[in-house]
């Protein structure tokens, strides 16, 4: 079992009252989900030291950060959690690698990652001499993140640090976390409330909502659960498949992507066998049929079961199917009209096929864009 | 070029001014941050307290200082005993005066500029592992640091000028108190001394103007510099 970060605490801030559980594996990226004010930033200011909870207890492995019956509060400096906050806080009064190196305190411990090699990953080398107002936000940005790794945290928060950019900022700087995770193995909590963001890049994600923790757990779970549309709210609506590299067909340059139950074909991956792959596929993307359907150019197709229909009102309705195994559930979320719910006389518990037109990859590797696939 | 009395008074005031601003720059900084980042019971009596000589005829101050920090005085006398410092009618005692009467504007500009520091920035260096006496000197002391010269400028120029506290507390004694503001009271006080008072005037404008300017400049260089352009 490998560690955990453990956070119980209360906090009354004003009319607002913060009361947070959560307990987060120590590994991947664990994203705070949730509208503005719910109280994500609260509780990430909480674990870096720069809000004191009235009450609780915050823990990152074994290490306690925060008790307040034992009178333990670990002051900022002491907690080693690297911070990228939303505005991106460089001094201004020091250049680009006075800003890099002032959490490094000089000092070279050998199991820590160097200057020259932070410096390389986030793509900065040519702006070290700069001043911090001669930077586009984009720079700062990967700046600050260089700032934060440098002063050698055993985990990175980063409150919501593409809201200030915008899109092409945002691509610019979201391949680099995706390295951070992948390259340097450092646990990110990552706060934020765009799901586009968080579906590509978290695996642990939390809920947050009026100053608690509404749910916690893998990302594909929790937006596949009905129950909790209110609040992962209807984005892009689609599911989310955890799927490993199984083959490549020469061929037709085609590569096969298994998920318990059945197998995908995408254009070729440049990955090696057995890397783990995770997809979306957007509910508009996903064809429904009430039998085998031959004569179609979809390739992907799949047997399922109607799991549950959404209980929403209007032209469209959004039903979640499993295509997986018995002891291994996969859910599909489809949407498609009331007209057709009604004609081909879907209710859970519906035999059903599925034809998946069109998937995006969201981890093909490290550093690379997302990309959208048509799987025809 | 300049008389002996004139060179005189002129070396006394500057000696006077940076002393004072020197001995009152650690205070101000000091209570600018209590009064800028702390809440304490009593904060609005000691801001009154700091203020008051900015209010108060000049002349009440000289006296307190002398019934206070005279030979006979209550913290004169114990300062005498204790480290064989004396107030009484020197050119310390005229620093002293310039230090109360310039007080309360060094610390309001250093305020203004402490209150104008982004205290996110100095959270941004602590989660860097940075405690709080390095965040202190490495992040809000230079970026408050144009605040911190035009107090010092500000007091410079008022101890230079100060003239009502001084002649209250420590008299008017040619080579010990008397600074220029003292020399050219004296000059109008007897007959004939027009011209030379004339020439003290000169100089006091020209010393004036000057710490203005040079303050003026290398705030301009400090605040780019913070500002990250220069």
């Amino acid at each position: 079992m490998s560690a955990m970060i453990e956070l119980d605490i209360e906090k009354r801030l004003g009319d607002f009252h913060l009361e947070a559980r959560l307990a987060a594996p120590e590994t991947g990226i664990t994203a705070l989900f949730g509208r503005s004010g719910a109280g994500k930033t609260s509780i990430v200011n909480a674990l870096a030291g720069l809000l004191k909870p009235d009450r609780g207890r915050i823990s990152i492995g074994d290490e306690t950060l925060f008790d307040s019956t034992r009178g333990i509060d670990l002051p900022p400096e002491r907690r080693r959690l690297g911070y990228i906050f939303q505005e991106h806080r460089l001094f201004p009064h020091y250049s680009v690698k006075g800003n890099l190196l002032y959490g490094g305190k000089g000092a070279k411990d050998q199991d820590e990652i160097s200057f020259d090699a932070v410096v390389a990953l986030l793509g900065i080398e040519n702006l070290l001499a700069r001043r911090i107002a001669e930077l586009s936000g984009g720079e700062k940005q990967r700046v600050a993140i260089g700032r934060a790794l440098l002063a050698s945290p055993r985990l990175l928060l980063m409150d919501e640090p593409l809201a200030a950019l915008d899109a092409a900022r945002k691509a610019e700087i979201l391949p680099f976390i995706a390295r951070l995770r992948d390259e340097l193995r450092l646990p990110i909590v990552y706060v934020s409330h765009a799901m586009e963001e968080v579906v590509q890049l978290a695996d642990t994600l939390a809920l947050v909502d009026g100053g608690r923790i509404a749910a916690i757990g893998p990302v594909e779970e929790l937006t596949s659960r009905i129950d909790l549309r209110p609040l992962t709210g209807r984005f892009e609506a689609g599911s989310v498949l955890r799927t490993v590299l199984r083959g490549h067909d020469a061929t037709y340059g085609l590569s096969e992507l298994a998920f318990p139950g059945g197998r995908l074909r995408v254009p070729h991956v440049d990955l090696p066998l057995g890397s783990v792959l995770r997809l979306r596929i957007h509910a508009r993307d996903v064809v429904l049929a009430n039998g085998p359907v031959t004569g179609l150019s979809i390739r992907n197709s799949f047997a399922g079961t109607v799991v549950e229909v959404s209980p929403d009102r209007g032209p469209l309705v959004d039903l979640r199917i499993d295509i997986g195994t018995a002891a291994e559930p996969v859910m599909l979320w489809a949407r498609i009209t009331q007209r057709a719910l009604h004609e081909l006389k879907l209710r859970p518990g519906s035999p059903v096929f599925t034809l998946v037109k069109t998937v995006a990859l969201d981890r093909p590797s490290p550093g690379r864009r997302e990309a959208e696939t048509e799987v025809l | 070029m300049l008389t002996p009395l004139e060179s005189e008074a002129l070396l006394l005031s500057l000696r006077v001014g940076l002393v004072s601003v020197v001995f009152s720059l650690p205070v101000g900084l000091a209570v600018a941050w209590l009064l800028a980042r702390r809440d304490f019971p009593g904060k609005t009596l000691l801001n009154g307290l700091i203020h008051l000589p900015l209010v108060l005829p000049p002349v009440v101050v000289g006296f307190a200082l002398l019934v206070l920090f005279g030979r006979n005085g209550a913290a004169g006398a114990w300062l005498y005993q204790v480290f064989g410092i004396s107030f009484a009618f020197n050119w310390k005692g005229a620093a002293l005066a310039s230090a109360v009467m310039a007080f309360p504007l060094m610390v309001r500009a250093m305020r203004l500029s402490l209150e104008s520091v982004d205290r996110r920035l100095e959270a941004a260096a602590r989660t860097l592992g940075a405690r709080r006496a390095r965040v202190f000197c490495t992040i809000t002391m230079p970026l408050m640091s144009p605040g911190i010269l035009t107090g010092s400028i500000l007091a410079f120029a008022r101890s230079v000028g100060e003239f009502g506290a001084t002649i209250t507390f420590v008299s008017n004694i040619p080579g010990e108190t008397r600074t220029l503001p003292l020399a050219l009271y004296a000059l109008t006080q007897v007959p004939g001394g027009d011209q030379a008072a004339w020439r003290l005037t000169g100089i006091s404008v020209a010393l004036a103007m000057a710490a203005l300017i040079a303050s003026e400049l290398v705030a301009r260089r400090l605040d780019r510099r913070i500002r990250g352009a220069g």
